[in-house]
């Protein structure tokens, strides 16, 4: 997938505004909703559409991508006015990189089981489009405090798709939410059966597609003028 | 000296690098402990799930020094090894590869027995090749040194939905019951191929459906890892 993004870098420029400004603040609630990275952007399906087997990888999976995009972003801002133009792309990857290791080095040493079933998807937070492209459009041209909302937001814009997702997928795939049982055994013996289907990773698309389907339908301001 | 000039581009980047690493290799260094301790539990709940002994990694450290009562290292002809050596420690994969490079009498196995309501166990670990990486395992031996008691399988990254499945309880479970000699002592270890998996034949397990390869792996490592105990029960059997 690539990293470039449609959004144009915004500038927030206020020289004495409150921490939580009206401006801070929509950084924070508008990647929820009306600038989702996944359903608006449609940036980190990937990783969206793996992970979400089961609610529990995927809250840490959120966590660990709030966390590497909001310090990523901050690191970023701080030094971007002595980045070099030219090695601009690489600087933030080798940051994204090395908050990557980190977050999952301590996976390893404190979420030992997690990590296990995360595996790989980890590592690959460093090809999310989200962080990349939040780093280029936003902390290249923001002070660290917006950066560090923007990061936050969008990482909780992309947790949030994930949760909703997986708890979708897990209660048809396994009858279950965070491993306690939703659906019971009497069901089952009725001759109920667990979507196969719907573990496999083209049934989170379909999800997907439907969860941008019915916020469409119900945000005006995603409607494309005809 | 303006940003954008050689110059700055230059030391920018080394010492955005000499950070970088100084960084990374306190925190490899630094929580390295925690993660070795963390894959010496999994390794203990693998031993224990094999011989059907359900462990929580904080419990897990406890419930191994309770019901695995012994521990030893062999060599290929099945004697006895004594010595510094611990049996947990033994990294199987660099053992099985010296028989690549002509080491044979330099292979060292372990073996751990487990001793369970009165019974004892003989637990032996094994390793092999999956479709996209290493398949690893182990298998509970009864009294008899014959019959499957159990296994529990890993992988690294073998396809969810298919190869993966050898994680399951229901894959596994097919294995109970097995034999790994044939009535005259013969060593035949465990297939596992399509449609062999009926109760009259002890020596054959179902493959998983599309997953022929991983399958195979499973098949390759029983038999490579196995016939290296063979000796050692020939002597020992009761």
């Amino acid at each position: 997938m690539s990293t470039e993004t449609t959004t144009a870098p915004v500038k927030v420029k206020a020289p004495s505004e409150p921490l939580f400004s009206k401006k801070n603040r929509k950084l924070i609630y508008d990647p929820l909703n009306d600038n989702n990275p996944i359903t608006v952007q449609v940036l980190g399906i990937c990783s969206a559409l793996a992970v979400t087997v089961k609610v529990k990888p995927s809250i840490v999976m959120a966590i660990a991508v709030v966390v590497v995009c909001a310090f990523s972003n901050v690191i970023i801002s701080i030094i971007r006015n002595i980045i070099p133009n030219r090695i601009r792309i690489i600087v933030q990857l080798t940051v994204v990189a090395a908050m990557v290791i980190l977050v999952d080095q301590f996976l390893k040493a404190f979420v030992f089981d997690v990590s296990k079933q995360l595996s790989v998807f980890v590592g690959l937070i460093i090809t999310n489009c989200i962080i990349m492209g939040r780093l280029e459009a936003f902390a290249m041209a923001n002070k660290p405090w917006p950066s560090f909302l923007d990061g936050i937001g969008n990482g909780f814009g992309y947790g949030l798709i994930l949760v909703v997702v997986s708890i979708i997928r897990e209660i048809f795939g396994s009858g279950e939410v965070m491993g306690f049982r939703i659906i019971p055994e009497s069901v089952y013996a009725a001759g109920y059966f667990n979507n196969g289907l719907i573990i496999m990773p083209p049934m989170a698309l379909i999800i997907v597609g439907i969860y941008i389907w019915i916020q469409r339908s119900r945000n005006r301001k995603l409607i494309e003028p005809k | 000296m303006h940003k954008d000039s050689n110059k700055a581009t230059f030391l920018f980047s080394s010492g955005m690098v000499v950070v970088i690493a100084v960084m990374l290799s306190v925190a490899a260094i630094s929580l390295g402990p925690y993660q070795a301790r963390n894959v010496r539990i999994e390794k203990m709940e693998n031993i224990l799930t094999s011989v059907g002994i359900e462990s929580e990694p904080k419990t897990a450290e406890k419930i191994f020094t309770q019901y695995i009562t012994e521990q030893v290292v062999l060599n290929n002809k099945g004697e006895l090894q004594t010595g510094s050596i611990v049996a947990f420690d033994i990294d199987l994969k660099k053992e099985l590869d010296k028989s690549k490079t002509g080491k044979q009498d330099k292979q060292l196995f372990p073996l751990f027995i487990c001793k369970k309501d009165g019974e004892s166990f003989y637990i032996i670990p094994m390793r092999g090749k999956g479709l996209w990486g290493p398949i690893w395992g182990y298998i509970a031996l009864e009294g008899d040194m014959n019959t499957i008691a159990g296994v529990s399988f890993g992988h690294k990254g073998e396809t969810p939905g298919l190869g993966a499945e050898i994680e399951t309880a229901k894959f596994q479970n097919q294995f109970i019951g097995k034999k790994i000699l044939d009535e005259q002592g013969n060593f035949v270890s465990v297939k596992v191929v399509k449609g062999s998996g009926t109760a009259s034949n002890i020596h054959g397990v179902d493959a998983v459906s599309g997953a022929t390869i991983t399958s195979d792996g499973v098949t390759e490592m029983f038999h490579r890892t196995l016939e290296n105990y063979i000796p050692y029960f020939k002597k020992t059997k009761p």
